[in-house]
């Protein structure tokens, strides 16, 4: 464990400035982190699956506390617990196959094997893996274990080999399980976007006209894949303002010799009503169906649906997060500098500070995200396939076990600051009374940013966003 | 224009028969000729005519405008009780107090019912002079007209037209006929000023007429018109690269600007006036923007232009002048395209040349359109965006949070006289790329010390929580209650609509349109494409930056876009607040009497 903890250290920190974002990055990046803090970790002797399960847990509450926006930090995490069960389940179900014992495994599954002591391993562990998701419907209904076969190969990756029941060698082999399925799944971040644009030719057609908004990598992989069968169609980038990320999609779209609109974020309402398709990237996905997706997208949702257009996100599997969302607009957003909308120096002129009672005249708000709420999504595009909204939860439900949902709030109360922790932001922390003007001036501008966090963070975020500035003390 | 005419044909006595005729005029219009076409087609076409002639060229009051021909300017009335000139009303404006509560009033409650019968009032008190004359008077008016402008079409000004008054109205073309006949025979030199002077007093109720339906825009995709129209033009258009598929049906934005070029022809460019050379320099450069400031200005560089204006030898006033401003326009279009405001005002400015008597003078009669256009800036756009900030504080509450997009005049004035009055609430201004009018308007707000929020339009849903009433200003409104303003404030009714916050239109009546419009596609103007791609204050985002002759890329810069009425609580102009529904009854109701104020 000490050996990782150098590398969480800097991982945090990393996500604390923000010096690392985009799903992707974060995704990938957290996955070789937890990768490393397996590979890294001691196997005790018993309840190895146990304690390895803490050891991520603890990485991850840290991981989660440093960015909680970031929620790909804790799909990740997420997984690799699901992961870790699983590894464990199938390696017992071998051990009770190979050795035709009883095997032992956690105490969390012991009452199991108490109840079916006659049962044949397999179905032993197919029910075990069960019990891992939400219950399905089928078992719902018949109340009788039934194995399913496993949608992810990264589960059922190990259990071929390695017949042995010695118990070292045991131990070796589920943390050998854990590393490959943990590689598999970085495969898989890398890969999604393949798999998501295989699927482009069947969603647009000749003379297709396409919406987008901002950048998103996902959206340019899938377009680039239709545009090299051979389909030609246009596409319209609005250029969403503040990070004008569509100009750099359309510079991309054009080298492909995509046809390619440049427009603003103020004329989507005018063009959406000629666009065939909207297709846009997203942050994250909830559990319901709604999208976490960058700032502006809400209102080109409205727009489709007022005119009846195909709203299509397209998002790889890590993207989607268990968690229901609570006021997303605000306790899953992040105000960041408002230096992308205003000069600081520009309108320091009109501000006269001496006559206000710490409440500036002017405050910016410049929020990153956007919540789409499920209603206004026709379609998810994923490595897996293409979902409506409302069967979100049970894709979802695919890839995480239910116990691990509430990951955040098991964390101890030192960092409560959490996406799920209480409806209200806690207030901000009183700046102390000496600053001077500017200091509460952009303070004021970030009191919104920084109710969402507390303590040290903040004062970590704002100067992650202001490098250069220097707080007096 | 119904409500107008029924006491009048009734008691008037006057044949539906010739109404029929074309000359669908409200009373007012069709009386004009007479004291216009004073003795000319009278003396010409009939004795019995030069008597039905003077009743109401006796109406005229030395120095001000015929009474017969304008109606009791209901305006004045209502807003300067007593005091109906320019001046009066103008002094009185300044005067905080009243302007807030004296015009409103007798508009406020003024619903279409009450204003037909105010309307009524008017017309039967300006009526019994005219309903002196009696139905053999009236008839020989009549028939004088007629005769002098079937005279008119025989000479072969317009001989199609003439055919079809005649297939109209056998009997009066008969007669009509007959009295031609012993016209041409006895004073041939006669008729044919008279002829000319009808063309130009009584074409514009035809004009007018034809105008109920708007005449279709000039589209830009038709190669034929272009070609034409570029030969005519003054400023030299380049054409413009990647232009959008979508919009080749509008002018596009000239690449680069035409400044230097135009600036030295100012002195090669002969017939225009410095003045409306200014203002369309100013159009260009983007100086004056806003369609209240754009009209103006244009106003006034016309008013100038009248001033200096005079009437070369051998021309006749109202025609030259008409073609003169008709040149202006073209240039200001080539400039920039017309607003509808603009359009509204141009049409204003035109009726009132058209609509001068003859009998004025030169300098008279540019005096009179000079004040003309003191009022028209007067009551249609200061006076009534005080009657629209009357109305539209009544909508602000303390702890409002208000929300409003780009830079809007009115909403301004909204906002100054809330804080003024000592309202307690909030701005959010709302802003987008590429003109970012919206600082400016922040800047000013947080002088006045208003609390202010800045955000940009993609974070609309986000700050939508926290409004409680919208208010957007327009650049237009079409009578199907499409709101045609800054692009984006579609966007932002949008949002509001789905989070059910209230959204106030505040739009001078002067703004209303009767075209009507679904998309932002068939009518709209392109700015510069090139500002996309740059960004202030982003040095780092130049990925465009050598792309731009690339035949795959388009820039798109819209200016305009249409709110679907639906987005819309309310609308609030000088005629008090309305659903947008009304808009038709405004337009219809209330056009004629913007023609003429």
């Amino acid at each position: 464990m000490p050996d990782v903890q150098p590398l969480v250290r800097e991982f945090v920190l990393k996500l604390k400035r923000r010096k690392v974002e985009g799903s992707h990055a974060v995704a990938r990046q957290t996955a070789e982190l937890l990768r490393s803090v397996v590979s890294q970790h001691r196997m005790g002797s018993t309840n190895q699956a146990a304690a390895l399960a803490d050891a991520i847990r603890g990485v991850g509450e840290q991981l989660i506390a440093a960015n909680p926006i970031e929620l790909a930090v804790g799909n990740i995490v997420r997984r690799v617990l699901h992961i870790i069960k699983e590894e464990d389940i199938s390696s017992t179900a071998v051990g009770i196959e190979g050795l035709s014992v009883t095997a032992e495994s956690d105490d969390e599954y012991d009452s199991e094997n108490d109840d079916h002591p006659t049962l044949s391993a397999a179905v032993l562990a197919a029910h075990a893996r069960n019990a891992l998701r939400a219950p399905s419907l089928q078992t719902l209904l018949e109340d009788i274990p039934v194995s399913t076969a496993l949608s992810r190969s990264a589960s059922s990756a190990g259990d071929s080999d390695g017949k042995s029941g010695d118990k070292s060698s045991k131990s070796r082999k589920l943390k050998h399980d854990v590393i490959a399925a943990i590689g598999d799944l970085i495969d898989e971040i890398d890969t999604c976007y393949d798999q998501i644009s295989e699927q482009a030719v069947e969603h647009i057609h000749q003379n297709e006209v396409i919406l987008t908004l901002g950048r998103s990598r996902t959206v340019k992989e899938f377009l680039y894949a239709a545009k090299e069968k051979k389909r030609s169609f246009r596409v319209f980038v609005a250029e969403g303002a503040p990070r004008y990320q569509g100009h750099v999609l359309a510079k991309e779209l054009v080298e492909k010799g995509v046809q390619t609109t440049v427009i603003t974020d103020s004329a989507v309402f005018a063009m959406i009503s000629r666009v065939n398709m909207v297709i846009v990237g997203a942050h994250a996905i909830m559990a319901n169906g709604g999208v976490i997706a960058p700032v502006g997208m809400n209102m080109v949702a409205l727009a489709a649906q007022r005119h009846a257009v195909p709203f299509v996100v397209v998002a790889g599997s890590h993207k989607l997060c268990p968690l229901y969302p609570h006021n997303p607009e605000v306790l899953l957003n992040e105000l960041k500098s408002p230096s992308d909308l205003l000069d600081f120096g520009e309108f320091s002129n009109c501000m006269n500070f001496s006559t206000q009672d710490g409440t500036p005249l002017l405050n910016v708000v410049n929020p990153t995200f956007d919540y789409v709420p499920p209603k206004l999504v026709s379609l998810f595009i994923t490595d897996t396939g293409g979902h409506s909204p409302s069967y979100m939860y049970r894709l979802i439900a695919e890839y995480y076990s239910a116990d691990d949902l509430a990951l955040i709030l098991s964390i101890s109360p030192s960092s409560s600051r959490t996406k799920a922790a209480s409806p209200r932001p806690s207030p901000s922390p009183a700046p102390e009374k000496e600053e001077m003007s500017l200091t509460s001036f952009l303070r004021r501008l970030y009191s919104k940013n920084l109710s969402l966090h507390s303590g040290r963070l903040s004062s970590t975020c704002f100067l992650s966003l202001f490098p250069n500035f220097i707080l007096p003390n | 224009m119904d409500l107008r005419r029924p006491p009048r044909s009734s008691s008037g006595g006057v044949e539906p028969k010739i109404r029929q005729v074309g000359f669908v005029t409200p009373d007012v219009s069709s009386e004009p000729p007479a004291p216009a076409v004073p003795a000319a087609a009278a003396a010409a076409a009939q004795p019995a005519a030069s008597s039905a002639g003077s009743p109401p060229a006796s109406d005229l009051s030395p120095g001000s405008l015929s009474p017969v021909m304008i109606p009791p300017p209901r305006h004045a009335d209502h807003l300067a009780p007593g005091s109906p000139s320019p001046a009066a009303s103008a002094s009185e404006l300044g005067d905080d107090e009243s302007w807030s509560r004296a015009p409103s009033a007798a508009e406020l409650e003024a619903n279409k019912g009450d204003l037909a019968e105010i309307r009524n009032d008017n017309v039967s008190a300006s009526i019994p002079q005219k309903q002196k004359t009696s139905k053999a008077e009236r008839r020989a008016i009549q028939e004088a007209q007629r005769a002098a402008k079937a005279a008119a079409k025989e000479t072969g000004l317009s001989g199609k037209s003439a055919g079809t008054v005649s297939g109209a109205n056998p009997a009066m073309s008969k007669q009509a006929k007959s009295s031609k006949a012993s016209q041409k025979k006895d004073v041939p030199q006669a008729a044919s000023t008279a002829a000319s002077e009808k063309k130009v007093t009584e074409r514009p109720p035809e004009r007018d007429r034809k105008k109920d339906a708007p005449h279709p825009r000039m589209q830009f995709d038709d190669v034929h018109r272009v070609e034409k129209a570029k030969k005519r033009a003054i400023v030299n258009q380049s054409e413009a690269r990647n232009r959008v598929e979508l919009f080749r049906h509008l002018p596009q934005y000239v690449h680069g600007t035409q400044l230097p070029g135009l600036e030295s022809k100012f002195f090669q460019l002969e017939p225009m006036h410095p003045s409306v050379y200014k203002v369309g320099l100013q159009y260009l450069s983007g100086e004056v923007s806003g369609g209240n400031g754009r009209c103006i200005a244009m106003l006034l560089a016309f008013k100038e232009a009248i001033k200096d204006y005079s009437t070369p030898p051998k021309k006749n006033l109202s025609r030259d002048l008409t073609a003169k401003i008709s040149s202006y326009v073209s240039f200001l279009i080539e400039c920039r395209p017309l607003s509808i405001s603009m359009g509204n005002a141009i049409r204003f400015l035109k009726n009132r040349i058209a609509k001068l008597p003859l009998t004025l003078s030169e300098s008279e009669a540019k005096s009179s359109l000079q004040s003309d256009i003191d009022r028209f800036i007067n009551e249609k756009i200061v006076v009534a965006d005080k009657v629209i900030v009357s109305h539209a504080i009544t909508k602000v509450r303390d702890n409002d949070v208000l929300l409003t997009y780009g830079s809007s005049s009115v909403v301004e004035m909204i906002l100054d006289h809330a804080h003024e009055l000592g309202r307690k609430f909030r701005v959010i201004v709302v802003d987008s790329r590429p003109k970012l009018e919206g600082q400016g308007l922040l800047r000013r707000l947080v002088e006045k010390g208003i609390n202010c929020t800045y955000t940009h339009i993609n974070a609309i849903s986000y700050i939508m929580h926290e409004v409680t009433r919208v208010f957007l200003g327009a650049s237009s409104i079409l009578s199907n209650g499409t709101v045609y303003s800054r692009v984006g404030t579609a966007s932002v009714a949008m949002v509001a609509h789905a989070f059910g916050i209230p959204v106030l239109v505040c739009c001078e009546a002067y703004k209303f349109h009767e075209r009507v419009q679904l998309d932002s596609i068939c009518a709209n103007e392109l700015g510069d494409p090139d500002i996309i791609l740059k960004v202030p204050g982003k040095a780092d985002l130049g990925h465009l930056k050598n792309m731009a002759d690339n035949e795959n890329l388009q820039l798109l810069n819209l200016t305009y876009d249409a709110t679907p009425s639906d987005y819309v609580s309310m609308i609030i102009t000088d005629y008090g607040m309305l659903p947008p529904t009304s808009v038709p009854v405004i337009v219809r109701e209330y056009r004629k009497e913007q023609l003429w104020i």
